[in-house]
């Protein structure tokens, strides 16, 4: 929970969010929103200390996130303001067309790339007020990356890039390579620990990225396309193992994809085009839909 | 196989995960070092482009800065051999017995050789403006074929990182500030100039010594000076290194700064 007091009228604010103007006369709030930026930051930190208050509901929001490429004097809107808060937990699949800006609401959201207006939080930490080592450390801490190219680093052993984010993390060497061992035989590769990525297959490359993603025991996992460059059966088994891990371990799991496998697994389905959120399924209305006439109604 | 439910207890996280963002990331020097010699040895193709350039230019200064010694070592060791040539003479005319040997041995070896006080000649006035537009002309010989060389070096680097910008961004994504990125680049380029700049020098230097060994004998080397040698040695490599080093910031850093996003979308 957040407090704002409007500088023109006084009006006190509560809010789990953020406000841009206040409700009570208009005035933009934009600035107080930004300096409370960072005392927000501390109280939540504080808030660590204080071991019964962690969690918020949303652990990922987004307020008008447009995206627009400059190319020359071309200019290509990728996002054209997506709000969409998801859940701490949830399994979240982004479906949509080629270029509908999946991958470039995934970048947004994953800090990889800063949204040409409108912002994201994480953790109601808004991406756009963390410096750079910040940013790095919740790229490092918060977030797995798995991606459909799998980007493993070609030189390094699975175990080297396994344990690489723990070296970005301090971790002593020990105890990251006992680590790495124990997430690389879990995703069934004990035996290929010091294979070059070329040497596997794309289906246990991609266990290496999931791995890899667990480094640092994230609390969101964003794939982007996780099965896009696996044949069914392999891109299944790395769905339901992302989908286990969302269930045992509250793991949120935010994955743009076009599979619809993802379907079965996904608490939710956002559906977008043209950059824009066309709608949002969540299981149970879908599973009913099918149900009863298998329509395409639109549930938010 | 998978073991997903110890996999979730390891991974951990989720729910209970911190939301204190802190600033602290690291990458330990010992294993930078690690990761970019790895990275050379693994990319040895690409490592020896880059150190091609590398060892051409440092040969090259090598190869002049030796010959000068080399040459300096065999004027002196002629000059010595004049020296006692002449004593010679000198012995065999101070005998009464003009001999014929003698005077034609010190005649080709200079004209009128056995008159002048051997090492302290001055040298004649259209001799030195000679030799000083000679050295004029090498040191402009050796700045092009080190800007050359540069060109070349920065040219491979760029192609070495445009390479890597998948890789670059894939860091980035696993906590990788940009600092990290350059100095796993600079370690790299040091590594690799400075072993193109020693093979440069092996090269340069051992070009010099088989052509005056096989030209005066490989007696010379024991006129040479080698301490001056070492000392140029010493200098090329330096030279050769900051050459490399400095051929890699500029992409290393440009590289560094691009948006993870871009960094990763970048296809060759
Ligand atoms: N770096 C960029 N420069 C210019 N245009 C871009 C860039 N990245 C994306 N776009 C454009 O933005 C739009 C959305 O692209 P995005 O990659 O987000 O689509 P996508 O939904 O992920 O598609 P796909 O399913 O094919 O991966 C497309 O029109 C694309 O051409
Ligand atoms: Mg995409």
């Amino acid at each position: 929970m957040a407090k704002y007091t409007c500088p023109q009228c006084g009006e006190q604010i509560e809010t789990a969010g953020i406000v841009t103007v206040c409700p009570q006369c208009h005035a933009d709030m934009s600035a107080v929103v930004e300096a409370a930026g960072h005392a927000l930051r501390q109280r939540a930190a504080e808030l660590i200390r204080d071991d019964s208050v962690t969690t918020h509901e949303y652990i990922v929001r987004t307020r008008g996130l447009t995206k627009i490429y400059k190319m020359g004097d071309v200019e290509v809107p990728a996002l054209r303001g997506v709000d969409l808060d998801i859940r701490r937990g949830e399994y979240l699949s982004i479906m949509g067309p080629s270029g509908s800006g999946k991958s470039t609401l995934f970048n947004l959201v994953g800090g990889l790339d800063k949204p040409t207006s409108g912002s994201c939080y994480i953790n109601e930490t808004d991406m756009a007020q963390l410096s750079a080592h910040e940013l790095a450390w919740q790229r490092c801490h918060t977030i797995g990356y798995i991606f459909q190219t799998f980007n493993l680093i070609p030189v390094m052993t699975a175990l080297e890039n396994v344990t690489l984010p723990m070296i970005f993390a301090g971790m002593s060497s020990d105890e990251m390579l006992e680590r790495g061992r124990m997430l690389l035989e879990l995703v069934g590769l004990g035996g290929r620990l010091h294979h070059k990525p070329h040497e596997l297959s794309g289906g246990q490359q991609q266990r290496v990225a999931v791995a890899r993603a667990l480094a640092n025991s994230p609390a969101i996992i964003l794939a982007d396309e996780p099965t896009g460059n696996l044949d069914l059966h392999t891109g299944k088994e790395i769905i339901e193992l992302l989908k286990e891990l969302n269930v045992e371990s509250g793991v949120t799991v935010i994955s743009a994809t076009h599979d619809l496998k993802m379907i079965d697994v996904s608490d939710r389905i956002v559906h977008i085009r043209d950059g824009r959120i066309e709608r949002i399924d969540r299981r149970e209305d879908i599973e009913l839909e099918v149900g009863t006439m298998g329509g395409e109604e639109t549930a938010v | 196989m998978m073991d997903v439910k110890k996999l979730a207890q390891v991974a951990g996280g989720g729910g209970a995960k911190s939301l204190q963002i802190q600033a602290q990331i690291s990458l330990p020097w010992s294993d930078a070092f690690r990761i970019s010699l790895k990275s050379v040895v693994l990319r040895l193709g690409r490592a020896a482009i880059t150190a091609t350039g590398i060892i051409l230019g440092v040969a090259f200064l090598t190869y002049v800065w030796s010959d000068r010694i080399f040459s300096e070592g065999v004027t002196k060791a002629r000059i010595q051999q004049e020296q006692t040539l002449a004593a010679a003479a000198e012995a065999v005319r101070g005998g009464g017995k003009p001999a014929a040997g003698g005077e034609t041995a010190s005649g080709t070896a200079t004209p009128a050789g056995a008159e002048r006080p051997a090492g302290e000649a001055p040298a004649p006035t259209t001799a030195g403006s000679e030799d000083q537009e000679r050295s004029a002309r090498t040191t402009w010989l050796v700045i092009m074929s080190l800007l050359v060389c540069g060109i070349g070096i920065t040219n491979s680097m760029l192609m070495s990182v445009t390479e890597r910008f998948q890789e670059i961004g894939t860091m980035k994504c696993l906590g990788a500030l940009d600092s990290f990125i350059v100095r796993l680049f600079l370690i790299e380029s040091v590594v690799v100039g400075a072993l193109g700049s020693v093979a440069g020098i092996l090269l340069g230097f051992l070009f010099v010594l088989l052509y005056y060994g096989v030209k005066a004998g490989f007696s010379v080397t024991a006129k040479i000076d080698w301490a001056e040698l070492s000392g140029y040695v010493l200098l090329a490599l330096a030279i050769g290194t900051a050459l490399s080093l400095a051929s890699a910031i500029p992409p290393a850093i440009r590289a560094a700064q691009m948006p993870a996003a871009a960094a990763l979308r970048t296809e060759i």
